[in-house]
């Protein structure tokens, strides 16, 4: 159908002609508008407190003390069941945030601009590895990390940023893919490379020499630094590519451990959604599969522009980590999700498939037609509230949500069956 | 000879069970393995209907050019 061709390859130039810049680092109230008191933009589509799984619900309760909008834990619990805080998807607001993906209003968040079309988009910044919030974590350990980014990190990391004057981040991501990082699961020559680049303006701004030394510790030592710096850019980037009438490509795909969701360009800010899948990997020492939570995160947004499990080609050593066979097979995974895809990001290349570039702009026609849904790498969560992240692996996008969406784009084109 | 036994130029057509097979299978994977397994030389073609084999589906994509 000529009229979805043009659409969509429109919809592709979009994706791959963003120039997403990281440009300032601000408490969330004053970069994302209409965020206020007792509001908590989460992770994934839309889902009622009722409806939420146990991760997501003791983030939220340690947020909601952590923002002073409960004396403690109970008291976050009851006043969430009361309907005392507005719930709302980070996608709504151009945001978007790992795992459980809190985002409230002191937090600060990273503000990569798309210089290319104008639009900004926001993320909190990774909290590290072990008990987190992200995963659900919500104890006096994750609250005091948590007040240590908001009073020191962030505004130190804000002055670092806006003394570079923008760090332009498809270049940094380039040189990542060819360093064996895909920005999801693996994000160790990026997070390097981001030091490498803030650590003098960091030095510059800075007032307080101790201060100074634990910012460049804590993001030195954390390997998954640069996936919130990914997923931001990957927000900017397809957010251009959202609303083009007749266009099948996909731009957003997220879960809540509840339900995965997705949106197409064509078919404008619809969620198609339905149950999320387990993801299948490897769990940490001591836990097992009874004890792992259904997929949750917006993190899905790299694997959207074509990073993550489509850039696994890149990364043969996050194969092992998590649970997705051999390095060897690597390709595979790259070349299946290359069938589900209108093209290839030739700024992205992976040297181990001699350039090629990777497998960009999802079509859900592609993706009903050949039974091939996205894989995404993942983080897995324990399903009670406050344990943590105990594995890692690999999830597949549910067939549903794309048939549902091919359904409703048929129909907005007035295609019958 | 019968007459339909002769190729164009008249000559005799080799027997295909007279060579070594090479097999390219489509779709079920299982055949080819199995073939395999025996020593024959098989070429696996990735091959599934479309839309999973639903028919409602399939029309629908062929109406939007996939």
């Amino acid at each position: 159908m000529e009229k979805i061709e043009k659409a969509n390859a429109e919809a592709l130039r979009r994706l791959l002609a963003g120039d997403p810049v990281l440009v300032d680092l601000v408490p969330a109230a004053e970069a994302i508008e209409g965020l206020g008191k007792h509001h908590i933009l989460h992770a994934g589509p839309p889902i009622s407190w009722e409806r939420m799984c146990g991760p997501l619900r003791g983030a939220i309760m340690g947020i909601a003390v952590f923002e002073g909008w409960a004396k403690d834990l109970k008291d976050a619990a009851a006043k969430a069941e009361a309907g005392a805080f507005r719930f709302e998807p980070n996608h709504h607001y151009d945001t978007v945030g790992p795992m459980t993906g809190m985002t409230t209003q002191s937090q600060p968040v990273l503000v990569v601009e798309n210089r290319a079309f104008g639009n900004r988009a926001y993320c909190a910044i990774n909290e590290g590895l072990g008990k987190v919030m992200r995963f659900g974590g919500n104890d006096a350990e994750v609250l005091a990390r948590l007040a240590w980014l908001r009073d020191t990190l962030g505004p130190a990391l804000g002055c670092a940023i806006r003394e570079t004057g923008g760090i332009p981040l498809k270049p940094i991501i380039a040189r990542g893919l060819t360093m064996g990082d895909e920005m999801h699961q693996r994000n160790v020559a990026c997070s390097s490379l981001l030091l490498r680049i803030l650590a003098p303006s960091l030095a510059r701004t800075s007032k307080d020499g101790e201060a100074l030394a634990r910012c460049l510790d804590f993001i030195g030592k954390n390997d998954q630094f640069f996936l919130n710096v990914a997923m931001t850019v990957g927000k900017a980037l397809t957010d251009p590519a959202g609303g083009i009438e007749g266009s099948s490509l996909v731009t957003a795909m997220c879960r809540n451990g509840t339900d995965f969701g997705i949106r197409v360009s064509g078919t404008g800010d619809t969620w198609f959604t339905a149950p999320v899948e387990m993801p299948v990997g490897l769990y940490f020492p001591g836990y097992t599969a009874n004890d792992a939570n259904p997929d949750m995160g917006d993190s899905a947004i790299v694997e959207t522009v074509g990073l993550g499990a489509f850039a696994m080609a890149a990364a043969p050593a996050v194969v092992g980590f998590i649970g997705a066979g051999r390095a060897s097979g690597a390709a595979r995974f790259t070349r299946s999700m290359g069938e589900i895809t209108a093209g290839n990001n030739l700024e992205w290349t992976i040297p181990l498939l001699d350039g090629l570039g990777v497998p960009t702009g999802i079509d859900i026609r592609l993706v009903v037609e050949t039974g091939i849904v996205p894989n995404i790498n993942t983080g897995i969560a324990h399903r009670k509230p406050g344990m943590g992240q105990v594995g890692a692996g690999v999830v597949k996008a549910p067939m549903l949500c794309f048939t549902q969406a091919l359904e409703a784009f048929a129909a907005k084109l007035g295609v019958v069956y | 000879m019968a007459a339909e036994d002769k190729t164009t130029d008249g000559k005799k057509p080799a027997s295909l069970l007279g060579q070594p097979l090479c097999v390219i299978n489509v779709g079920l994977e299982r055949f080819a393995e199995d073939l395999a397994a025996h020593g024959t030389t098989v070429q696996q073609v990735q091959w599934v209907p479309p839309a999973g084999g639903d028919p409602r589906l399939a029309r629908l994509l062929s109406k939007l050019g996939s």
